[in-house]
């Protein structure tokens, strides 16, 4: 996998959210077709770095680059065009909109996207709530909200901030079953988690942050090998 | 002719058609107030003054180049929603990471240069503009005379209210500016050009004014403090409708103008202070508004 070139390729990345200075120069890649799991404690980067590759973050510099679009200077929604689509940790599911408005709210910017049938399939329960105020489903219910929005979109790198945060674990279960169908399907993820154990059964490479900075890389077959550094980063 | 609690109804009517027409004016206004703040959090004091710029485009229209009202309508609201463009791009963009103070003085200050721009080559006599010879006359219903042009202004701001909300709750362009309305960010991230949205949401409202300011014009005649003599009862509608409350706007505007209306054959004295009571009771206790959320 490692021999080909990379889909997402951040280097020496660096973010502030006003003075503060929370990304300290992240390099990092994720291959076509791969999950790639950030990890590391709270006010690590994780999300900060999901969001600079996304553009929301008020300040950043370095590199990010899309195949060999270079996305550091664009807004967020010509970075969006590029096929990156984002899964906020908060879940962003818009209380203004049903269940209907908020799935179709995403507009589809390339080919390749799921269908809805195909999302209705997947997620069953979006299919009997159509006409529900978004924010009146269930937590589960609004992660699968979350992700199904983006799958229609025709995105190629799918970036999901925590997507099991809160949830009961046979959503987890759920959840996780997407993650490995989605990939099987072609789409490449890059995923912020702080539930090792889930991480640990869908991610095919993991990247540790601590202080703004990525401090450890490994592939999911040396898990084994890294028990010690894990326990020392994360505590698990 | 007949009685209504001692009231002719020639008189009862009558007033209740004048409110109705006000109340069409402040349906109008408040909408557009009411879409500007939902979505550019910006307190728009300069509406008055773009409902009156409407006013004087469709009678400068005529007056320069024989454009009449038909025509008016449609090209006064998009010049002045163009300059409402141009105010966006170039001040109000500025604004909107700041407190809302800013935007409520930069867009009063706004007011004031405009009306008095106006003043200065009109004076403050109103210019007179005629109702369209199709619309001219009326139709006597028995209980009272209906004029044609003031049926015509009821029917038409109906339309255009229920057509702006049907277009911002029902459609995929609606839910866009919901969306954006709660969260831009995370809908600019969806590829969604948001400040492009903001922009000609600006300029939306403020061609609302603008129609409503053409629609005025055979009624008020054109003045350049027709806009300030109206907006602070249209900031007390959309106050009592809910700030941002596309339907509460509407619905609270038609239904203060029946109020005042109909004030003004009960009790007189207070015809022209209810609204700013009702906004007093209403503020004490629902403080978000009759529609408003929160």
């Amino acid at each position: 996998m490692l021999d080909r070139a990379p889909l997402l390729s951040v280097k020496n990345l660096e973010a502030w959210y006003g003075e503060s200075h929370i990304l300290h120069g992240v390099d990092f890649d994720v291959f076509p077709g791969e999950v790639v799991t950030l990890l590391g404690r709270n006010g690590a980067g994780k999300t900060t770095t999901l969001k600079s590759v996304m553009g929301i973050v008020g300040q950043r510099k370095g590199s990010v680059k899309m195949e060999d679009a270079e996305l550091i200077r664009l807004t967020s929604d010509k970075i969006a065009k590029t096929g990156i689509a984002f899964c906020p940790e908060e879940r962003g599911i818009f209380s203004s909109l049903d269940v209907q408005e908020n799935l179709f709210l995403p507009p589809q910017l390339r080919p390749g996207g799921l269908s809805a049938e195909r999302i209705f399939e997947l997620f069953p329960n979006l299919k009997e709530r159509l006409h529900s105020q978004g924010t009146k489903l269930s937590g589960g219910e609004q992660q699968m909200l979350a992700i199904g929005r983006i799958l229609r979109t025709g995105a190629r790198l799918l970036l999901l901030d925590e997507p099991t945060e809160g949830l009961a674990p046979v959503i987890i279960q759920q959840i996780g079953n997407t993650i490995k169908m989605l990939k099987d399907q072609g789409f490449t993820i890059l995923l912020v988690e702080q539930n090792f154990r889930f991480a640990s059964t869908v991610a095919d490479r993991f990247y540790i942050m601590e202080h703004g900075k990525v401090v450890e890389r490994f592939a999911n077959s040396e898990l084994d090998a890294k028990r010690e550094k894990l326990h020392e980063y994360l505590g698990v | 002719m007949f009685e209504i609690f001692g009231i002719p109804s020639q008189a009862l009517f009558g007033q209740l058609l004048i409110g109705l027409i006000n109340g069409s004016f402040y349906a109008l206004l408040s909408l557009g107030l009411a879409v500007i703040f939902g979505m550019l959090n910006i307190i728009n004091f300069a509406h008055g003054a773009q409902y009156m710029l409407g006013a004087f485009a469709a009678y400068l229209l005529l007056q320069l180049t024989g454009i009449g009202y038909w025509p008016a309508l449609i090209l006064a609201p998009i010049i002045v929603g163009i300059i409402g463009i141009v105010i966006e791009r170039t001040m109000l963009q500025w604004l909107y990471k700041l407190d809302h103070l800013y935007g409520l003085l930069l867009t009063f200050g706004l007011a004031l240069v405009i009306e008095g721009v106006f003043r200065n080559y009109y004076g403050s006599s109103g210019q007179p503009y005629q109702v369209p010879s199709s619309l001219a006359g009326g139709h006597n219903l028995g209980f009272m005379f209906l004029p044609n042009y003031r049926a015509w202004v009821i029917v038409a701001s109906l339309i255009v209210c229920f057509g702006t909300w049907f277009v911002i709750e029902k459609t995929r362009l609606g839910s866009y500016l919901r969306a954006a309305t709660e969260n831009p960010t995370l809908v600019r991230a969806f590829g969604i050009n948001v400040p492009r949205m903001i922009t000609l949401t600006y300029g939306f409202g403020v061609a609302l004014a603008a129609f409503a300011g053409v629609m005025a014009a055979p009624i008020y005649n054109v003045s350049p403090q027709m806009g300030s003599d109206i907006i602070i009862v249209v900031f007390a509608v959309v106050v009592i409708g809910g700030m941002g409350s596309i339907m509460g706007a509407i619905l609270t505007g038609f239904s203060l103008g029946i109020a005042e209306g109909l004030t003004k054959v009960f009790f007189p004295e207070a015809s022209s202070t209810v609204i700013f009571v009702i906004m007093a009771i209403v503020l004490l206790t629902r403080p978000a508004g009759l529609f408003g959320r929160g």
